[in-house]
């Protein structure tokens, strides 16, 4: 059924959340939070250096030590084989990831994991790890991601060609796939432009950045059958890692979500549950392990840096022709960089007859990158909408008419092949023109800037239940990782569909052994995907408690009709008999055929692309760099905003963070190959006073396959602030901002090289 | 090793523990005690999920020893509530929706009620210097900062 | 940190006896928001702490001889509450508050801040520009010195086994006088300084400096005293000119390095704008302006 033009009592409004009260209290369970008597603390050894190959590894020492019960190695592990697989938001290569998890042969970035030990106490863990005596050969490394396309470079993998080009090659690269996109014919369109635009920008990888460090407790029975209790963005992502990494079938884990302390694309790849399991197993002891901060930024994945090149042509008129992009993104030491989005995402926002795309994934002495928020578009967009706002001051063009002119609308066909449709690009911009923030003059001292972000959002699998209790109230349950208050609109649109109070409904995340497989919470799926399938389900119930209703009035259950959380008789029947509530039906389900209830799975498809633009107002210190965020607007269609509050918070959480990509945030290494700032100190991530508040505008356009209209909000955020920030440095100034981050040293080493 | 013994008041309650000389009072907290509303975000004074009260004054319990506590009054997380009622901090925030994965949320209470007990008409500048050591890497702070400005609102009578 | 032993003493005889019988390192603890970071990330492996905030009056200020001394574990948020210092030491306690957040200023004290011995650290500018005293004791007595002399590198202090710092002694203040600390950070707060200045001045009636102390943090081994900036100010108005000069005494006393906050050629152009805009602040208040600095 769809509702979209229904009369929504639920949907839309702002009630709190049903985990809220436990988050305020400190109630709440986070994945650092269980334990369990008698559990080891198990810990983590990492390599100090960028590349080296690991000769020997001797535990004897650190086996030995009172309180230490099991140590593992690479050699705990089965080595497993070289396959490729589509999970989570991009591939994923399963060898890849256990020699990610712990290092075999080499040791590919500084921190990567190398062997762990499961100890009485964090104490004696530590110890423990200072007792295993690792020789390593320490080999050339690379860390920038040309220099690692560079025809010297030192090779991370020998077995490593790079695909997407004929013929195959027969020498090793850093290179692990070139991807090509084109529609029409950029060559001859760029011969057809008047103006042209062209640079070269570059990015710095940037951590998630979520506060909780990963943390899991694993039990490994003797019977075989394992626990994990892990924060993540998908218990049956880790269920299905964790088995494929030992080699153990799936059915003998059991995973239950923790409360997730933030994710962010960051907690959709495994580090710490296969160890755990491994030490438990070794152990026969429960083995509990949480990260420090310092390791969970040398050891988990960032969002790849890259380097880009960029042309765009127009005429006169504003109109594009042709547009070229040139993107290399460091994967870190595995392939797998998020390139696909990278090259798709930057472009699709417009209109343009003419598009050549190519992207490298580039491995190098960094840590595996994982997702985040929106992979790959924050870099191609600041490239792309950067270069369209120096098209736009050449064109003497106001940069919103710009993107008016050449928006995509509804039937344009993107460079990847997809026609847009049920898109709301062209009402994003129009709610730009007429918001206050746009209208109103630029401050003195201030300038502004304009950019905007796409990201296609993803569906995909989901399960859900919806049960009527005894007395009448509800439990739904899903398979979805609750990571940014999820509980609160799945049970709006349970309640919606039932026609009962929120209050009468309450939703909980449900472990691996309770529900359908559920794929994980990203992509800015769950509200749509997860979303459609509760809503099937509360639909199934709706339909059973007409049944039940029709069997207590012995009428056919046709007769029967569904209102504001009753049963009312409808036809010939109508008026026959007073109407019936969930409780009274309820409590009769014994005697008419047992619980009520339904489950659902769905593989849902057609997700809504989201499409936003930002505004944002800033001031310049020129003698020291500093960069003042003044106001901040985020303009976003949103399909439909079940709670409009968290859709708000998504837009204002993602903006901020990409605040701190474009100012401050970055990854500073040493001349060993050495990460410097893995801290929150000198990572620098935005602070409370940094910060002006973010005004969240919500635009509406349905998205017609989900049942309310939602589309996914969580991406689109991220990827225009750093354009948006980079865009009113330039007309604050006069400077051309192309590297990021634009942090005080920069911006004023770009003032005095300019002569500003 | 030898543990010292150390006798305090937690929440309100007299609380008697040992610790090792080495153990933060967020150690001391969440290992020894089982208060695990306190977060560890960082363990270096960066991050504030750990922020407690000792005596009234806004601290990171992870650059505090356990047995510093010694005598002195700890209020966490948990504490802030008056039994079932919410602190109008912990009531604006579920009402703000200023919380997303929740995580830094005890921090930023205990730290929000700290600002309003020193100042209970903070401006917003003033607020979002006084949290500045409360990372939040959800909400972007807009509405955990209207959240704290409508609590000292009510708090001073002028909101409900 | 097999065999560490806490022990917090009532008496400075007390203290100085476990510091002195200690046979390994031991470290004293006022607020602890630097030895705790390091102890927990394995860089100091103590195996004495000497809690010293059970001293009697090292968590007070008093106020003595038209000058201050303020107990060397008071936190910052007690100086900063303090009347009497913001009204005479604007500068001090404006550089003591930029320490870590609240929750840290809640802990963080002077002599932790002078004694971890950081070129960046914040409050240790503003001591110099003050003329600030340390009072230490040890088991030879008590010695009382320039704070100046107690860094002597990164990390590193000219303080014996057996010593510690009792308390900071501030002097009087004559008429138009005036002193503020700036650092530069990347953010607005929550960064370690990649440059910090503190200035005090005495001014005439004419606005001419009489008297001038300078001092720049985080561009070299430790924070330095510089007199070219302060004689760059002394018999001049703040014209352009003296600005310009002491833009210029700072530039050239700066011997940074490059690292992960700032490179050499960032923070030595930096040091010449913050000279000149705490001048200003200094100036301003020395005439009687109440100034915010941030």
């Amino acid at each position: 059924m769809n509702y979209i033009d229904s009369n929504l009592k639920v949907v839309g409004t702002r009630p709190i959340r049903p985990d809220g009260v436990d988050k305020v209290t400190g109630r709440a369970v986070f994945a650092a939070d269980t334990r369990v008597s008698g559990m080891l603390w198990g810990k983590i050894l990492r390599s100090p250096h960028a590349h080296a190959r690991i000769l020997s590894i001797d535990t004897s020492k650190a086996e030995k030590l009172h309180g230490v019960h099991a140590v593992v190695t690479a050699k705990d592990f089965p080595d497993i084989a070289n396959e490729e697989a589509f999970v989570g938001e991009g591939p994923m290569n399963f060898r890849d990831l256990s020699y990610n998890v712990i290092a075999r042969a080499k040791a590919l970035y500084e921190g990567h994991a190398v062997a762990a030990v499961a100890a009485t106490t964090q104490a004696i863990a530590d110890e423990a790890l200072a007792l295993i005596d690792i020789k390593y050969e320490v080999l050339p490394f690379v860390i920038d991601v040309e220099e690692a396309m560079a025809d010297n470079a030192p090779i991370l993998h020998d077995d490593m060609f790079t695909g997407g080009v004929t013929p195959k090659p027969t020498k090793p690269s850093n290179i692990a796939k070139v991807l090509t996109f084109k529609k029409g014919d950029a060559e001859a369109g760029f011969k057809d432009a008047e103006v042209i635009v062209e640079g070269k920008y570059t990015t710095k990888p940037v951590h998630q950045g979520y506060i909780e460090p990963h943390a899991c407790l694993a039990t490994y029975a003797a019977d075989g059958q394992i626990t994990i209790h892990s924060s993540s963005q998908g218990h049956f992502m880790v269920r299905a890692y964790t088995a494929k990494l030992l080699g153990i079938d799936i059915a003998n884990i059991r995973c239950t979500p923790a409360e997730i302390g933030g994710g962010f694309g960051g907690k959709t790849l495994i580090y710490l549950e296969p160890v755990a399991v491994a030490l438990s197993r070794k152990s026969g002891k429960s083995v509990k392990m949480q990260m420090t901060r310092e390791e969970v930024f040398r050891g988990s994945g960032p969002t790849s840096g890259a380097a880009i090149e960029i042309k765009i042509g127009a005429k006169k008129d504003g109109t594009i022709v042709a547009a070229r992009e040139v993107l290399k993104f460091q994967a870190g030491a595995f392939a797998g960089s998020p390139i696909g989005p990278g090259c798709m995402c930057g472009f699709a926002l417009y209109d343009l007859p003419n598009i050549e795309v190519i992207g490298y994934d580039v491995v190098s002495n960094r840590p595996k990158v994982a997702a985040y928020r929106a992979p790959g578009a924050p870099i191609t967009s600041f490239a792309v909408e950067s270069a369209l706002d120096e098209l736009a001051e050449k064109l003497g063009m106001d940069p919103l008419t710009l993107r008016e002119k050449n928006a995509a609308k509804n039937g344009s066909k993107t460079h990847y092949g997809v026609t847009h449709a049920n898109i709301g690009f062209e009402q994003v911009l129009a709610a730009v023109k007429t918001h206050p923030h746009w209208k109103s003059a630029v401050p003195a001292g201030q300038a502004r800037g304009l950019a905007c972000g796409f990201w296609f959002n993803i569906g995909g699998e989901s399960s859900a239940s919806v049960h009527v209790n005894e007395d009448g109230s509800v439990s739904a349950a899903t398979g979805s990782p609750d990571i940014g208050g999820s509980r609160a609109s799945m049970g709006m649109m349970v309640a919606e569909v039932l026609g009962v109070p929120v209050s009468r409904v309450r939703t909980t995340v449900a472990d691996t052994a309770s529900i359908g497989f559920t794929f994980l919470t990203g992509g800015s799926r769950v509200t749509f995907a997860t979303g459609m399938a509760v809503t099937q389900a509360a639909e199934k119930v709706v339909d059973e408690l007409k049944k039940r209703a029709a069997m207590i009035w012995e009428i056919p259950a046709d007769a029967v009709e569904w209102k504001d959380g009753m049963a009312f008789p409808a036809g010939s029947n109508a008026g026959a008999f007073e109407p019936l509530d969930l409780t009274a039906i309820a409590a009769k389900a014994g005697r008419t055929g047992g619980p009520i209830n339904a489950e659902v799975s769905v593989n849902a498809q057609g997700a809504g692309a989201g499409f936003g633009a930002h505004i944002c107002d800033v001031s310049v210190d020129r003698e020291t760099g500093h960069v003042t965020i003044e106001r901040y607007t985020a303009v976003q269609d949103v399909g439909k905003a079940i709670h409009p509050s968290y859709v708000e918070g998504q837009i204002q959480g993602g903006a901020v963070q990409g605040i701190g990509w474009a100012l401050n945030e970055e990854y500073i290494y040493n001349d060993k190959g050495q990460l410097e700032n893995p801290g929150f100190l000198d990572y620098r991530c935005p602070v409370a006073s940094d910060i002006p508040m973010i005004e969240a505008v919500l635009v509406e356009v349905p998205n017609p396959r989900h049942p309310f209209g939602a589309r996914g909000v969580g991406e689109v955020p991220i990827v225009p602030p750093m354009a948006a920030i980079g865009n009113a440095i330039r007309r604050a100034t006069g400077v051309e901002m192309h590297n990021l981050p634009m942090s005080p040293p920069k911006v004023r080493a770009a003032l005095d090289a300019a002569g500003k | 090793m030898a543990k010292n013994y150390v006798s305090t008041i937690i929440n309100g309650e007299s609380a008697e523990f040992l610790c090792e000389p080495q153990q933060t009072l967020l150690d001391v907290l969440r290992d020894v005690i089982g208060l695990t509303g306190s977060k560890e975000g960082c363990a270096s004074g960066d991050c504030g999920a750990c922020s407690v009260l000792i005596d009234g004054t806004l601290v990171c319990s992870c650059l505090v020893l356990g047995v510093e506590a010694e005598g002195k009054s700890i209020t966490t997380v948990e504490g802030i509530a008056d039994g079932e009622k919410l602190h109008p901090v912990q009531q604006k925030f579920l009402e703000h929706a200023a919380l997303q994965c929740g995580f830094c949320t005890p921090g930023l209470i205990v730290a929000s009620k700290a600002l309003l007990d020193a100042n209970p008409n903070p401006t917003e500048t003033e607020a979002r210097y006084w949290l500045a050591g409360n990372l939040c890497r959800c909400t972007g702070y807009d509405k955990v900062i209207r959240a704290v400005m409508d609590a000292a609102a009510v708090m001073r009578g002028e909101a409900s | 940190m097999p065999g560490l032993t806490y022990s917090a003493p009532t008496s400075v005889d007390d203290a100085v006896k476990l510091l002195a019988g200690s046979s390994g390192l031991a470290k004293v603890l006022s607020g602890g928001t630097d030895l705790l970071v390091q102890m927990r990330s394995g860089r100091l492996k103590p195996e004495l702490i000497v809690d010293t905030k059970k001293i009697p009056g090292i968590m007070e200020i008093r106020e003595e001889g038209g000058g201050f001394v303020i107990g060397a574990a008071t936190p910052g948020a007690v100086v900063e509450a303090h009347a009497g210092m913001n009204k005479a030491w604007p500068g001090v306690v404006e550089a003591l508050d930029l320490i870590g957040s609240t929750q840290v200023q809640g802990r963080c004290s002077l002599a932790g801040n002078l004694c971890n011995a950081s070129p960046a650290a914040d409050s240790v500018p503003a001591l110099y520009a003050a003329a600030a005293t340390a009072v230490i004791v040890g088991s030879k007595g008590r010695r009382e010195v320039p704070v100046e002399q107690v860094p002597t590198a990164p990390g590193r202090t000219s303080l014996a086994k057996d010593e510690f710092i009792l308390e900071f002694k501030l002097p009087p203040r004559p008429a138009r006088s005036g002193d503020a600390y700036l650092r530069f950070i990347p953010r607005t707060e929550m960064d370690i300084a990649v440059v910090g200045c503190g200035i005090s001045v005495t001014i005439d009636d004419k606005g001419v400096c009489t008297a001038a102390r300078c001092s720049l943090g985080a561009v070299a081994p430790t924070v330095l005293l510089v007199k070219e900036m302060a004689d760059a100010l002394i018999g001049h108005t703040l014209d352009d000119a003296t600005l310009a000069a002491l833009d210029k005494a700072a530039q050239a006393a700066c011997k940074p390095i490059n690292d992960k906050r700032g490179t050499i050629e960032y923070r030595t152009k930096i040091a010449g704008v913050l000279a000149r805009r705490v001048a200003k602040i200094a100036f301003d208040r020395a005439s009687g302006k109440t100034v915010k600095a941030h």
